[in-house]
């Protein structure tokens, strides 16, 4: 049963949202009681955001069984504007679009699908941007 | 016809997915001829997309262009026929991914292609009545057609968003008269459990399309008081790129006033989403002062008319975010067995 696990992480998944540590700056997905990096109860309320440059990727050609249907997709880990880096399925590119380098935002599309029955997970994948100047 | 005054579109925004097939392609599988296609190519979703999912980017657009704090939204209405969940509201996961939960209403309507017009009607009341101060508008849908059947060639996928408030000085259109004509008309529908919708060929055009939209839009002008003169851009429902031009013929309305909102030819028809697109790809372009009849029209049947005055809010909002041509240029093209696979066609083992 994922839905739990999912429901808890959706601001994250949904939105970049979290909490970061006001005394250490760790981000945690969702609220904790205390900060696993310095034990401090202080949080601010975060969102990261949506746009950065592609630092690395690969494509996936033999995917797991729940991503099968996506096969071949892509990874790429991503530095964020604030500099805060992000690992992150790719989706909408041509293949030869796929650079170090190029500039690409956050997009909401389904992730995973549990079965005929079970819920749609949403979250994040990113896009190269519309823009790439 | 009702003289609305107050309530205004504050940010609006458009999105197609980036995938487009041919009708041409479509029509070698199917053994046609290369010419009368009713659009040239048409937007497929990519296998990562639903109604969902193309209601939030159209909404995210939207909401750029509004500038509000997104939890002061207290209704969101998804029209679509294509929701993800049989049960369970594609509003609320439009609203969590947009940062407005908790909303207030949150239901998905159902009106063939109509349904994001009458969300929008729908939330003009809310906010007249002070029960909500701002409301999301959403059409969204990735229509199905049976494979070899004749709206396979335009079914296709796309969404708009409108967010609604008061009229003030940062308002982009005020929305000045309404009206709707719905009637029993079985042209179109779908039984529950069913991938495909079934249609009747010969009531598509007279007594459906033409007799809703047309008998909105007439209620609008005789009642309202307006006339085709003080119109300056009018978009209908686009199926097909000849239905909105034989409206518009019908009405004696130039093709100079169809055109800024006429883009089936390379979109399809999107359904929920096809006359809201339009009118986003008319506020994309259209100066302050000028007026824009918008009408939808929903198989079942029934269409919404909507008269809308273009105001200065448009000037400093309308590049906040991507315009529609955007989208519509920024393509992939598909091959058929491709559009097999998105389109969930193929049985993976
Ligand atoms: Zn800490």
């Amino acid at each position: 049963m994922r839905v739990p696990g999912y429901w808890r992480n959706m601001s994250f998944l949904y939105r970049l949202a979290g909490w970061k540590c006001v005394h250490c700056g760790a981000f945690h997905h969702y609220k904790p009681v205390v900060c696993r990096r310095c034990r401090s109860k202080e949080f601010a309320q975060v969102e990261l955001p949506g746009s950065g440059r592609l630092i690395a990727y690969t494509v996936v050609r033999s995917p797991p069984k729940e991503f099968e249907r996506c096969a071949p997709y892509a990874i790429g880990l991503i530095e964020l504007e604030d500099g805060t880096k992000i690992l992150s399925q790719l989706t909408d590119f041509k293949e030869n679009e796929l650079r170090d380098d190029i500039r690409v935002e956050a997009v909401f599309r389904r992730v995973r699908i549990n079965g005929e029955q079970g819920i749609i997970e949403y979250g994040y994948k990113f896009r190269p941007a519309l823009s790439q100047s | 016809m009702v003289k609305l005054g107050g309530v205004a579109i504050q940010g609006y925004g458009g999105y197609i997915p980036r995938y487009r097939i041919k009708a041409e392609e479509i029509g070698r599988m199917w053994g046609q001829d290369k010419s009368g296609f009713p659009v040239a190519e048409k937007t497929v979703a990519g296998i990562d997309e639903d109604a969902a999912t193309m209601a939030v980017e159209a909404a995210r657009i939207a909401l750029r262009r509004a500038g509000i704090d997104p939890r002061r939204i207290g209704a969101v209405y998804v029209g679509s026929e294509s929701k993800p969940y049989a049960v369970k509201p594609t509003g609320t996961i439009v609203a969590e991914a947009i940062g407005a939960s908790p909303t207030k209403l949150a239901a998905d309507l159902e009106f063939a292609c109509k349904a994001g017009s009458e969300a929008m009607a729908i939330i003009i009341g809310l906010i007249r009545s002070g029960q909500v101060e701002y409301g999301l508008a959403i059409g969204a849908d990735t229509a199905q057609g049976r494979p070899g059947d004749a709206l396979e060639y335009t079914a296709a996928s796309g969404a708009a968003a409108f967010i609604l408030g008061k009229t003030d000085h940062r308002a982009v259109a005020e929305i000045e008269a309404w009206s709707g004509y719905a009637t029993d008309t079985p042209d179109f529908w779908r039984r529950p459990g069913d991938k495909y919708p079934m249609h009747t060929a010969r009531f598509t055009g007279e007594p459906a399309y033409f007799k809703h939209i047309i008998g909105a839009v007439q209620s609008l002008l005789e009642n309202d008081g307006y006339t085709l003169n003080e119109i300056d851009y009018v978009v209908f429902h686009q199926p097909n790129v000849k239905f909105p031009l034989a409206v518009a013929k019908y009405l004696k309305v130039g093709q100079e006033k169809v055109s800024p909102g006429l883009i089936a030819n390379s979109v399809g028809n999107t359904y929920s989403a096809c006359s809201l697109l339009g009118l986003v790809n008319v506020l994309d372009q259209a100066q302050p002062g000028q007026r824009i009849l918008v009408a939808s029209y929903g198989s079942g049947a029934g269409s919404d008319a909507f008269v809308l005055r273009v105001l200065d809010g448009i000037l400093e909002k309308r590049d906040l975010a991507p315009k529609l041509a955007e989208f519509i240029e920024n393509k992939i093209y598909i091959d058929y067995s491709t559009y097999l696979k998105l389109r969930d066609e193929i049985l993976v083992r």
